[in-house]
């Protein structure tokens, strides 16, 4: 099967790799896949809590090519937007994005799930820790 | 050094060019057909037909008579199978085979059962050998054949064929081998391995593709297949359909070479995969051999490298041609069913990677995918959520994961 110019340069180039304190009250972390599914992806945010922009995104993953394109391309889009901005992002844009074949769907489901998880984990711990808002 | 390297010496071989050449006259200057008795175009085409029999005989230690021509070894298993089911319906319903046996195998044994026959699959060790024991204990009155593979396609393990041999033979049951990654490649002997039937193919032996041919036992016992197609009734009724002579002429000499080199290619296979083995060992940690060394093709090395999946470590070597049991690179999304069958956890199989060494390969080579092969792991590890967890001493079997 032959990968898309763009799922190869992230590929190759992965944007925003590496992890962020979990602890850390504005850092929301989503981990989505199981091993045994061929595909784990880590997706962690870090929010500006006054203006409620993301201002840093990371991931890890361990997966196809095409999930960890997925997934570094979903750091790029993160960053800069508000949290409900980012819970907009659909699948399918990162479908169109890297060209991803049917096969390969999946990998971009993945990535919104991450999306979605880091975001709920964030905004539970706002609503837990309202002080530091 | 020429990029890219082939490493994937299971899936097929490059043509010896030996082979080419022995083929090529019978394109356009010796073009009969081996069938035509009257002319001397027909004449030349079946002294090559012939010739090759005796080649491949040779290297099995069968007679030329025994060796029946198809298109390839997926054919032979299809004819082995259910040419003996069908023959010896009144004798029996029972075939065994085992769990890691090829899909030609295995998809032919389920086609059967949909015709009432009854097919024991058996589990394998976690070294991949079959349990003799429970072979044994599996064969039935009304068992007819038995059908294990010489040597594992994926894992190289090489069953222990002369016993389970011995076993049929003591039983009074057939035993058909499926001898395609074996033959040609270490030493194979019909008469000393109490094989009856065997399945070979040429492209896995330096040969061309779309010829393979089927061993099939004259005396002690004299064993009889129905034909599968119906047509002409060519190689002494089992196969009819016109003999692919150049095919055939080619795969006569990969037979002859491999014959003549396999004193020196054996050695030479064993010790650039050992290095290779013990050079990724050496600089990665977490890396776990699939299947047994001590009972394995000496040019294969199937290694897992945990936390990096497989198809991404072959997107990141893209010049080296391997293969991994990934359910990313198969057509079902299902990882390789021959690791799941020796009690490999999905994840180990996931990132397996199976190296095939052949005759072309050079040392230099071997250095190269070594070296490469460390380089890419080690970034995808670094990338790997999984690799940071286990360096952070979490077991992963304990974490609850979200499976989709």
């Amino acid at each position: 099967m032959a990968y898309s110019e763009k799922v190869v340069d992230h590929y190759t180039n992965p944007r925003n790799v590496g992890s962020m304190d979990k602890t850390d009250p504005n850092v929301g972390t989503g981990m989505v896949g199981a091993p045994e599914c061929g595909d784990v992806m880590k997706l962690q945010i870090k929010v500006d809590p006054i203006s409620g922009i993301i201002e840093d995104a990371k991931f890890k993953t361990f997966g196809c090519g095409s999930a960890i394109a997925s997934s570094s391309l979903a750091t790029e889009w993160l960053k800069g937007k508000t949290v409900d901005q980012a819970m907009q992002i659909k699948n399918t844009e990162i479908v169109t994005e890297l060209a991803l074949p049917p096969v390969k769907v999946h990998c971009s489901v993945l990535a919104e799930d991450a999306i979605k998880a880091a975001i709920t984990d964030y905004k539970k711990k706002a609503v837990a820790a309202p002080a530091l808002v | 050094m020429k990029l890219p390297i082939y490493l994937d010496n299971h899936a097929t071989t490059q043509t010896d060019p030996r082979v080419v050449e022995t083929m090529l006259p019978f394109f356009t200057e010796y073009f009969g057909n081996a069938a035509s008795r009257n002319h001397s175009f027909g004449w030349v085409a079946e002294e090559g037909v012939e010739l090759a029999r005796t080649q491949i005989a040779n290297l099995i230690g069968a007679n030329s008579k025994e060796i029946v021509f198809t298109s390839g070894a997926t054919e032979s298993n299809n004819l082995a199978i259910k040419g003996v089911a069908e023959m010896y319906a009144e004798r029996g319903n029972h075939i065994i085979t085992a769990a890691t046996e090829h899909k030609a195998i295995l998809d032919t044994c389920k086609h059967l059962e949909k015709q009432g026959y009854r097919v024991t699959y058996l589990p394998l060790q976690g070294s991949g050998l079959v349990d003799l024991d429970m072979l044994r204990d599996a064969i039935t009155d009304k068992t007819i054949l038995v059908s294990i593979m010489y040597a594992n396609n994926e894992i190289g393990v090489i069953q222990q064929v002369a016993e389970i041999g011995k076993i049929c033979k003591d039983k009074g049951v057939l035993f058909h081998t499926d001898g395609v990654q074996a033959v040609g490649k270490i030493p194979v002997n019909v008469l000393k391995d109490n094989i009856d039937i065997m399945s070979l193919t040429a492209h896995k032996m330096y040969g061309p593709k779309g010829v393979g041919a089927l061993y099939v036992r004259r005396r002690n016992p004299r064993v009889q297949i129905s034909a599968q197609m119906d047509g002409g009734g060519h190689e002494r009724g089992m196969r009819s359909g016109t003999l692919n002579v150049p095919g055939i002429v080619g795969f006569g000499k990969a037979a002859e070479l491999c014959h003549q080199l396999m004193d020196v290619e054996m050695p030479k296979h064993r010790v650039m995969r050992d290095r290779l083995k013990a050079k990724l060992e050496s600089s990665l940690e977490e890396t776990y051999i699939n299947g047994t060394m001590e009972h394995r093709l000496p040019h294969n090395l199937n290694m897992s490298f945990a936390y990096v999946e497989g198809e991404s470590l072959l997107m990141g070597i893209n010049d080296i041609a391997v293969s991994s049991g990934s359910a990313c690179t198969s057509a079902t999304l299902e990882p390789s069913y021959v690791l799941k069958a020796l009690g490999l956890g999905d994840d180990l199989a996931h990132t397996s990677i199976r190296f095939g060494i052949g005759r072309f390969n050079t040392d230099e080579e071997i250095d190269y995918v070594g070296n490469k092969m460390i380089e890419v792991v080690n970034k995808l590890r670094e990338l790997s959520p999984l690799w940071e967890m286990f360096k952070d001493g979490v077991d992963l079997s304990k974490v609850e994961w979200t499976a989709h």
